[in-house]
């Protein structure tokens, strides 16, 4: 026996997830690129529609607990559940990094800063590359490469530790800059976090597969950034 | 607005799969630590020749409720009344392998088949108080062991209706027809009349399917409450009853001769969340068959 609306009305969950994964995607792509134009009006929309990633958050929720609380769900059914909860709240945290990096453009628009482009262009693709991978790895259930995206973190952690050596460098050179320095920071360390996240995504894809809530633990090596 | 304001230091990190891995429905009472109530060891039951039930083995623990699901037709009625050799009762079918209780398995030569039936009680599907008052109900197994004395006797009666939770309900009504009351009341009179002989262990074969949900809660509220006193046994149709009052579960399924297997057993938590067996999983997300 099949559960055909059962399994429709879960498939379609898989969809708002895709849905609420490319919006965080897209107002990231969009606010680095916004970032490294100095688009300030793009900002500041950016910025406005963060309220519809929250929004989409907390539909796909209502859904998942109708989906509950009306079909008893079990076994892998119910850990696909769980695990969409947990998802959602972490893509929606996302979506604040999104905010977060339009925030820094507005802050910035008026000050002459040089950004470190390359590198902030290579961390938003290879994070976005991430974010993409993680989350059709969820849908599909593809363990095999929710195991190994969190290797990757490892190169984005990198290309942070290279943005904040020059921004470092140019604060030291000229202290006026420290204020506009330490928000192009913030920037960076918004792209770090939401690679963070999609590790945390890859998790639930292995929980929700097999049943093991493994940690993909992030072995802190000493290194100096300096 | 939420801007992450911190900028820590980050440190460069290798990914690698952490050696602290759990399980969902991870043990929580292992069944090892458990007493075996009772031990069923490669019961078989056959209806002439018909193996209906194949091979059954697995440990009914003291004091908790183990629940038996599986689809109809599965041989969990079968395999439960065979546990107080109520299948002795249906002409032609007989049982093979042991089912001990405490350590004597209860289908050796000379075991007091009464005395097994006083230590192991059953309630059924439909709730049947014999056509009599509901204090004549809960004494008349007392009764039927040689309890005469009336004030032990209606001890014995509200003892057991209060363990029921069926006392405050007819404590002023206890010469009425214990058919007069409602389903859901007879359920529990039939479980106060189960009581009164002091078992140890009690099978309850879909105990609340003829029941509204009301009266269903109220009869699995009972069972937890019971369950610090007695060893329950309940085959039961419904998975989330299943899910709702047993710390165990057994899966059984029809094999490829036609007969009930137990797929899986284990924790409840486990089958549910996280069963190990293709179908178990099926069988509980309703994908079965």
């Amino acid at each position: 026996m099949s559960r055909k609306s059962f399994d429709s009305r879960m498939s379609q969950l898989k969809d708002e997830v895709l849905t609420l994964g490319s919006m965080v995607e897209q107002a990231t792509l969009k606010a680095v690129a916004a970032l490294l134009e100095r688009d300030a009006i793009s900002a500041q929309v950016i910025y406005e529609r963060d309220h519809l990633i929250n929004e989409k958050r907390y539909a796909i929720e209502n859904a998942v607990l109708v989906q509950m609380a009306t079909q008893q769900p079990m076994a892998h059914d119910l850990r696909f559940l769980a695990a969409i909860l947990e998802i959602i709240a972490e893509l929606e945290r996302m979506g604040d990094y999104a905010k977060g990096i339009a925030k820094v453009v507005i802050l910035l628009q008026e000050e002459d800063i040089s950004i470190p482009a390359t590198e902030f262009q290579e961390m938003s693709s290879l994070t976005l590359e991430m974010l993409h991978q993680g989350i059709t790895a969820f849908v599909n259930e593809d363990t095999a490469v929710a195991s190994r995206l969190p290797l990757e973190d490892r190169q984005v952690d990198e290309f942070y530790n290279r943005i904040y050596r020059k921004i470092v460098v140019g604060m030291i050179v000229n202290p006026d800059w420290i204020d506009q320095g330490n928000f192009l920071l913030w920037a960076a360390h918004n792209l770090e976090r939401l690679a963070d996240r999609v590790v945390n995504i890859c998790e639930r894809t292995v929980f929700t597969s097999t049943g093991e809530q493994i940690e993909f633990d992030l072995e802190e090596e000493e290194e100096s950034m300096l | 607005m939420t801007i992450e304001m911190n900028i820590p230091r980050v440190e460069p990190k290798n990914a690698v799969k952490s050696k602290k891995e759990t399980h969902v429905g991870a043990s929580t009472h292992a069944i090892e630590s458990l007493v075996a109530k009772m031990q069923i060891n490669k019961v078989s039951i056959f209806y002439d020749k018909f193996r209906a039930v194949e091979d059954i083995t697995m440990t009914i623990p003291l004091n908790q409720i183990t629940a038996i699901i599986g689809p109809s037709g599965c041989g969990k009625s079968t395999l439960l009344r065979s546990l107080n050799r109520m299948t002795d009762l249906t002409p032609r079918s007989h049982v093979e392998g042991e089912v001990m209780l405490d350590g004597d398995d209860i289908y050796a030569p000379h075991v007091d088949v009464v005395d097994i039936r006083r230590r192991i009680g059953m309630v059924f599907q439909r709730p049947n108080p014999f056509p009599m008052s509901i204090f004549e109900n809960v004494a008349y197994g007392p009764r039927l062991y040689g309890i005469h004395d009336r004030k032990m006797l209606s001890s014995i009666v509200e003892n057991s209706l209060r363990q029921a939770a069926l006392w405050d309900e007819v404590k002023d009504k206890l010469d009425q027809s214990g058919m007069a009351i409602s389903g859901g009341q007879q359920q529990r009179l039939c479980i106060a009349r189960a009581l009164a002989v002091e078992p140890e262990i009690i099978l309850m074969d879909e105990p609340a399917s003829a029941l509204d949900p009301i009266a269903t809660l109220k009869i699995e509220e009972l069972m937890q409450e019971l369950k610090s006193t007695y060893t329950i046994v309940i085959v039961t149709h419904n998975m989330q009853q299943a899910a709702r009052v047993s710390s165990f579960t057994a899966f059984m399924m029809i094999n490829s001769h036609r007969a009930g297997t137990l797929v899986e057993f284990g924790e409840t938590p486990q089958i549910f969340t996280n069963p190990k067996n293709k179908q178990t999983e099926d069988y509980v997300t309703g994908r079965f068959g």
